[in-house]
């Protein structure tokens, strides 16, 4: 397939011109004037709740909600029921996905038996079954020694720890970001000490074992400078940030609509105690976004991961306290990180690296390539987030409603067009 | 809005309130007050219309004031009180909305023991709904009628200070009087144990004409009223505080302590009180002591705002 | 066209009239009680026991009565009027109350009005003084001592100014939404 007129932004070689393109076998000309063509993103933190909750998502529609959202690659977490644990479990997830022809899926194997913190999972047969990574994400692993243990196994099995950062006893019970805006609307806050406090346990062991930490998701400010200069030391550390941390303040729970870079003040458009607003590391305040971008902009951030978090109504459509955790992200990543580029706070190139070749980098994956995953994009597309709209099951996301710009018109997956 | 007109159709907190919202609502108490001390203590205003009173958590005070205020006004009431969250016994909020719509009831009057659940119920239910209190949020009533029961002692709030001394993290009677004393002119001081003060406002954060102490005589040094909060036992359990025996003798209020306000500062307290722990049972009952008064106070405003409300429906 | 209904002059000749007719009919102040309905009525009210003040040398009980909270019509109107409080400084049982108001038009306002005298007490009776009859009852309503008695059409309104309230004594007769000249 020949692609021709399309702003081709290959953050590889780094160049970002028009030129022609050809991908796989088929015959066949697409006029990509007007469109950006880019390597397909990878997406190092997805949730596809199969096995056990295909309420909230499965494997295929997933997968398709990723081809949608721009990414060919996901790596799905662990959390499921049962816990992606055994070696046979990761064979499954990966037939059903390649079942579903859309986006590759890369299964994360978990660091602990069912996710409970107290013994290792069978590390070395998940690594040989194909497990990308190891996490606990949603369980934060508490016990240092065991994720001293967990590194050494990642460092043997040439595999990284993707690391919830997070000290459950400082967050417990809290709901949102401990701030102002908690203070005001009576909810229990998640200090960003919880966080802080677990990233630099976290590079100390990395620092001690030589076993590669991926840092999923960071969010607060002290965080980002915390992995600075960890790096700097030559620490084995990675980094992650989602875009929903990149866009919206903490002040959305409270209502406010505006994305961290529309200085339109205060302008409350919804109700508080939206539930869609709920999600774990929480939504934080400016000064933290701020320096979440900095970051992402100097490579302390290596690379953007959605947290796409889908959860049925069931359990979002209750009290703002009792509500999961999570965002659905990946249909709508793309467009709020082009707004991002749009205000002038990310160079485009420099944002397309930091979701292909960056995140190739963190999990140690194939470099992407225009000759196997692209990608097309037409940055003046608008739609509107609906539940219509949405081809996850997880209707989650405090965007809905929202008129938003830039729309993948076409996927490739292998050579393969799966989204046309 | 209208000049002089009512217009909200939920009454779920006050941090949007204008003055002229506090005013009417206030003056309209002032009325309502009158008819609590007439011989029949019911008018027909609201004859017709039914109170459905949702308790999600149990509060027999407010409940009860709630109800008085709505049979004053001939309303009729409907009770659905239910001990531990909605959760526990397995019944979701969503449940719940869907029996009050099918109650139609005309006011919702909604006790819940999670931050935000009014709006839920609100966004859901063609009713008004009025927050009798929700979670460590808001209890509009509960500070209409602390500033109603202020401004019958002091005259007005303008220029006044107020402290509230106790547990302020978990106190949805602080926050609704914070903006309620803020909107009608006063200025606030917060004092408790640096564990049960929100950590923001403790860091320099607090909102605008509010100050944060952890000392008691700073906090009462001059001040114009002292709001005590009640302080729930279950603190102790979660480690926030020592002891109730060291939390009585440096936030307890004490006649001694009171002695740094202005002369005869009224003492106020949302009830139900713990004699001897965050207030002495010589300022409770002493000539101070204001409590009654907001019993009694509490009706008016619920009456006043139980008739407002039910005014907001347009004929069709 | 706004027309001019009672002058000031004209008001104050019709509350002295209505002062001596009082006390003729009650024979004197005693047991009797004014009561004027908000907002114009307890003006007038204490215009009246002035009247009386000044030709019986007595004081008689001056109350004033909101009658807000018993209006029947609170749901058609489509907001909630402004509720003021209630004076009623005295016993009303076994009084002659006498109800002042400024125009008596459906009677609706009366009736409430004695629904929630009757909260207060037993009165012994309860007589009706109105500045301006405009007709048009929908309730078997009449008053026992007129200013002035006014053929209306339902399209106006009939306006009454008064001194304490809009700085001057007037009762005009409008075209409804007209503004007054």
């Amino acid at each position: 397939m020949r692609i021709v007129g399309a702003r081709v932004i290959d953050p590889t070689s780094g160049t970002d011109e028009i030129r022609e393109l050809s991908i796989g076998d088929r015959a066949g000309t697409i006029d990509a004037a007007g469109l950006i063509a880019t390597p397909g993103f990878i997406d190092l933190h997805t949730h596809l709740r199969e096995p056990g909750f295909e309420e909230s998502e499965t494997i295929a529609d997933g997968a398709r909600a990723a081809l949608r959202g721009g990414f060919t690659t996901v790596c799905c977490m662990p959390n499921t029921e049962p816990v992606l644990d055994a070696p046979g479990l990761l064979e499954e997830v990966r037939e059903r996905a390649a079942a579903a022809k859309a986006a590759r899926v890369l299964p994360i194997g978990s660091i602990t038996r069912a996710r409970k913190g107290v013994a290792l999972s069978d590390m070395a047969e998940l690594a040989d079954a194909g497990a990308v990574a190891f996490s606990d994400d949603g369980a934060p692993l508490q016990d240092a020694r065991l994720m001293r243990y967990a590194l050494e196994y990642a460092r043997a099995t040439g595999r990284v720890i993707a690391d919830h950062a997070q000290d459950a006893v400082l967050a417990a019970n809290g709901v949102m970001h401990e701030g102002e805006a908690s203070a005001l609307l009576g909810l229990p806050g998640i200090p960003s000490a919880a966080e802080e406090t677990a990233i630099a346990r976290d590079l100390a062991l990395a620092r001690l074992t030589g076993g590669r930490v991926h840092i999923a998701h960071v969010s607060t400010a002290r965080g980002v400078a915390l992995v600075r200069a960890a790096k700097r030391e030559g620490v084995p550390v990675t980094c992650e940030v989602t875009p929903h941390h990149l866009a919206l303040t903490d002040d959305w729970v409270a209502g406010d609509r505006t994305f961290a870079w529309d200085r339109r003040n205060g302008s409350a458009a919804a109700a508080p105690y939206d539930t869609a607003t709920k999600v774990n590391p929480p939504l934080r305040p400016r000064a933290d976004i701020e320096a979440l971008w900095q970051g992402l902009r100097d490579g302390t951030i290596d690379a953007i991961a959605t947290d796409h978090a889908p959860h049925a109504s069931t359990y979002k459509d209750v009290e703002y306290d009792q509500a999961a955790f999570g965002i659905s992200g990946l249909e709508t990543a793309l467009s709020v990180l082009l707004d991002a580029a749009g205000a002038g706070w990310i160079d485009l190139g420099v944002l397309i690296e930091r979701l292909t070749v960056g995140p190739a980098r963190c999990f140690g994956l194939d470099a992407p390539s225009l000759a196997r995953d692209v990608v097309l994009i037409d940055p003046d597309a608008e739609w509107t987030v609906a539940i219509d709209a949405l081809i996850s099951r997880g209707k989650n996301t405090p965007l809905l409603g929202r008129r938003m710009g830039g729309r993948v018109v076409a996927a490739f997956v292998e050579g393969e067009q799966r989204l046309e | 809005m209208t000049p002089g007109r009512w217009s909200r159709h939920d009454i779920l907190d006050v941090d949007d309130w204008s003055r002229e919202e506090f005013e009417m609502v206030l003056s309209t108490t002032e009325a309502m007050r009158e008819v609590l001390d007439r011989p029949i203590k019911r008018t027909p205003v609201l004859r017709g219309k039914t109170v459905v009173l949702f308790f999600a958590e149990a509060s027999t005070r407010t409940r009860v004031s709630f109800e008085l205020a709505a049979k004053a006004l001939s309303a009729d009431v409907v009770n659905i009180t239910s001990s531990g969250s909605s959760v526990e016994k397995g019944e979701s909020l969503l449940d719940s909305v869907r029996t009050l719509q099918a109650l139609g009831g005309d006011v919702i009057v909604l006790r819940h023991g999670s931050s935000g659940a009014p709006y839920f119920v609100a966004d859901r239910v063609e009713a008004s709904v009025v927050n009798a209190g929700d979670g460590w949020h808001a209890h509009p009533s509960q500070a209409l009628l602390d500033a109603f029961t202020l401004r019958a002692r002091l005259g007005t709030l303008s220029n006044k200070t107020v402290a509230i001394v106790g547990d302020v993290l978990h106190s949805r009677v602080a926050r609704s009087n914070v903006h309620a004393l803020r909107a009608l002119g006063a200025e606030v001081v917060l004092c408790g144990p640096p564990t049960l003060l929100p950590a923001a406002w403790r860091c320099g954060h607090a909102p605008a004409g509010v100050r944060v102490e952890t000392d008691l005589g700073r906090a009462l040094e001059g001040v114009d009223a002292v709001m005590a909060l009640r302080l729930q036992k279950e603190r102790m359990s979660a480690g926030l505080l020592p002891s109730t025996r060291e939390y009585a003798r440096v936030w307890g209020i004490t006649e001694a302590r009171l002695a740094v306000t202005k002369p005869g500062a009224p003492v106020l307290h949302p009830g139900p009180l713990n004699e001897g722990v965050e207030i002495a049972a010589a300022v409770a009952r002493g000539p101070r002591a204001v409590i009654e008064e907001q019993v009694t106070n509490g009706v008016a405003v619920r009456m006043a705002l139980l008739y407002l409300l039910a005014g907001t429906e347009v004929p069709d | 066209m706004a027309k001019l209904l009672l002058t000031e002059d004209e008001i104050r000749r019709a509350l002295t009239r209505i002062a001596h007719e009082v006390l003729e009919r009650n024979g004197g102040t005693e047991g009797i009680a004014l009561v004027g309905i908000k907002n114009r009525g307890d003006i007038l009210a204490a215009r009246v026991r002035a009247k009386v003040g000044e030709i019986e040398k007595a004081s008689v009980p001056l109350g004033s009565l909101d009658i807000t909270l018993y209006r029947d019509d609170l749901t058609r109107i489509g907001y909630a009027p402004e509720v003021r409080r209630t004076e009623l400084p005295f016993s009303v049982d076994d009084q002659v109350i006498v109800l002042v108001d400024d125009v008596l038009f459906t009677g609706r306002t009366i009736r409430a009005a004695m629904d929630a005298l009757v909260d207060f007490g037993r009165p012994r009776a309860i007589q009706l003084a109105v500045l301006v009859d405009r007709g048009h009852r929908e309730l078997p309503i009449r008053a026992d001592y007129v200013g002035k008695n006014v053929p209306t059409s339902l399209d106006e309104d009939v306006r009454v100014r008064l001194q304490e309230l809009d700085g001057e004594d007037s009762v005009v007769l409008a075209r409804k939404g007209e503004q007054a000249a």
